[in-house]
């Protein structure tokens, strides 16, 4: 990462000068405009209103007026918490996203680890926020917390699965689980022979892109598969007892890791930081890299919050079976469907 | 498999909204304009004029009050405070005995008790009693959402005519007092 800046900084100052401030940056900057654009401004042109306008211009100061809002109020933990995993279950479902933004490719050389298992790890540490769920789920000593905990796990649990199968179609194809590696097999693919636009996966893998979108949609708890929160039926789950920083730090959590996982997406099926017309091993992409993908990962973000606005709740049965009935075993007949065309083709 | 028509007609309707709220325009103009789209107001900076039978708040043209007490009794939520006193006035045709009129020494509508019902206006025999569609008195303490009666006259102004009755009616046509 470092090579892009031409220097040759020690380890430190390569640690807390560039990688934490850039890695902050890249979670809450897509964060903050995925809630701004899509949460605070298309829900509401969605619904034929016009959103916050006062704060800043067209109410674009409106997400700091309410993390200063958040900042403000009383931290305040219930008597028969459980104190210390209640005080840390925002760190661990926070910790699970900034675990997946270092992996992200940006460009040839704009990414912070290039892990040869690099999808491999994004699938694992996404599954650490269940963990953090679960934990103030738990912690809260509240029945509804403790409901909407143990329904975050279940529903996390169910869909983690077609959104690792989902992915093994594309690991499959692209022959590595390197994400950079994956961005190449893209940019280097051909469509019958012709490279024109190289060979995005999402025109041959466009089952396992909606598998991978649902289960995307059900692992962030957005709705329509919103149970974990379902302020009707739970107040609002493992959030009921959370007030001031740490429900920022969920809230942070929940919109940054749709970013993430927006990314994550736009790599996998939409070529990532690669757009066709310029050779792949250009150094120019260190540069327009990360914006080309934070064009792509801001599209695909449209298409969860979309959906989120659409849809009312699933009931709780009925996801259950739409993972299991439903997404696994056609993600399943993907992968087999993927494995032969890889050999025959 | 048969859900998936609904969820992309679902998914039609709130973009086809999103785009006309953002693109009022259409097609041929799209340039963004959300605010002329959006089916609502910015309320402190634009406000909608009220339907001129709107119910706001109540009006009380005092001239016309006898302290009867009719609205008071019939106030759902006992909100209205009534106090009126006998008084002579001089008799309407010389060497007459004088009258006796009730006149009124406080009218109160308490607002943080009010539903807006109307019962008060409608059970009102002598017509002293109005709505208006003014609707902005709010106020900072709940105190001050007693409106005593100066305060209730000054609404009258707001008071809209009645409106013309269909042609052929024969009705006579009220008239609000001013």
């Amino acid at each position: 990462m470092t090579s892009v800046l031409a220097l040759d900084p020690a380890w430190w100052q390569e640690t807390f000068l560039i990688k934490v401030p850039i890695g902050l940056l890249a979670v809450l900057l897509p964060a903050g405009t995925i809630v701004y654009l899509y949460l605070f401004k298309a829900i509401s042109f969605m619904q034929s209103r016009l959103g916050p306008m006062e704060a800043g211009p067209y109410g674009s100061l409106q997400l700091l007026a309410e993390v200063g809002k958040w900042l403000q109020k009383e931290d305040i933990f219930p008597t028969k918490a459980d104190k210390f995993v209640f005080a840390a279950a925002p760190f661990v479902v926070l910790m699970s996203t900034f675990l997946l933004v270092v992996i992200i490719p940006a460009g040839p050389d704009a990414m912070f680890v290039n892990l040869d298992a690099g999808i491999y790890f994004a699938m694992a540490v996404s599954s650490v926020s269940v963990i953090g769920i679960l934990m103030a789920g738990w912690a809260s000593a509240n029945k509804y917390s403790l409901l909407g905990g143990i329904r975050a796990a279940g529903q996390l649990i169910a869909y983690e699965l077609p959104l690792i199968l989902a992915v093994v179609g594309v690991v499959i194809q692209a022959g590595t689980m390197n994400m950079q590696g994956i961005v190449l097999a893209q940019a280097e693919g051909e469509i019958l022979g012709w490279g024109g636009i190289g060979n995005p996966f999402i025109l041959t893998q466009f089952i396992g892109f909606f598998i991978f979108m649902v289960a995307v949609q059900a692992e962030l708890t957005q709705a329509p598969f919103d149970m974990p929160v379902a302020e009707s039926e739970l107040v609002t789950g493992y959030l009921t007892e959370y007030s001031g920083i740490r429900f920022l730090l969920f809230f942070i959590g929940e919109f940054a890791s749709a970013g993430v996982f927006s990314a994550i997406a736009a790599v996998l099926f939409f070529g990532g930081w690669y757009i066709p017309g310029i050779d792949p091993a250009n150094d120019i992409f260190n540069v327009i890299g990360p914006l080309i993908l934070a064009g792509k990962m801001m599209a695909i973000a449209f298409l969860i919050f979309w959906f989120r606005f659409t849809f009312p709740r699933f009931r709780e049965d009925q996801l259950q079976r739409l993972a299991w009935k439903f997404l696994i075993p056609l993600s399943l007949a993907n992968i087999a469907l993927t494995g032969v065309l890889k050999v025959v083709v | 498999m048969s859900q998936i028509p609904g969820i992309l007609k679902g998914l039609k309707v709130t973009f086809r909204t999103m785009m006309k709220t953002l693109f009022p325009g259409g097609i041929k103009n799209p340039v963004p304009r959300p605010s002329e789209g959006a089916l609502t107001v910015q309320y402190p900076h634009e406000k909608e004029a009220p339907p001129t039978r709107a119910r706001g708040v109540i009006a009380l043209h005092e001239g016309n009050c006898t302290a009867c007490m009719l609205c008071a009794r019939e106030c759902p939520d006992w909100c209205i405070y009534i106090e009126g006193h006998k008084e002579l006035a001089p008799p309407r045709r010389a060497g007459g005995q004088p009258r006796k009129v009730n006149a009124l020494d406080r009218f109160d509508i308490d607002y943080s008790l009010c539903m807006y019902c109307g019962i008060c206006v409608e059970v009102c025999p002598f017509d002293a009693l109005f709505w208006t569609p003014e609707y902005e008195f709010s106020e900072l303490r709940l105190a001050d959402l007693l409106h005593d009666k100066e305060r209730l006259s000054e609404w009258m102004h707001t008071v809209p005519d009645y409106e013309e009755y269909e042609a052929g009616s024969e009705q006579k046509q009220r008239k609000v007092p001013r």
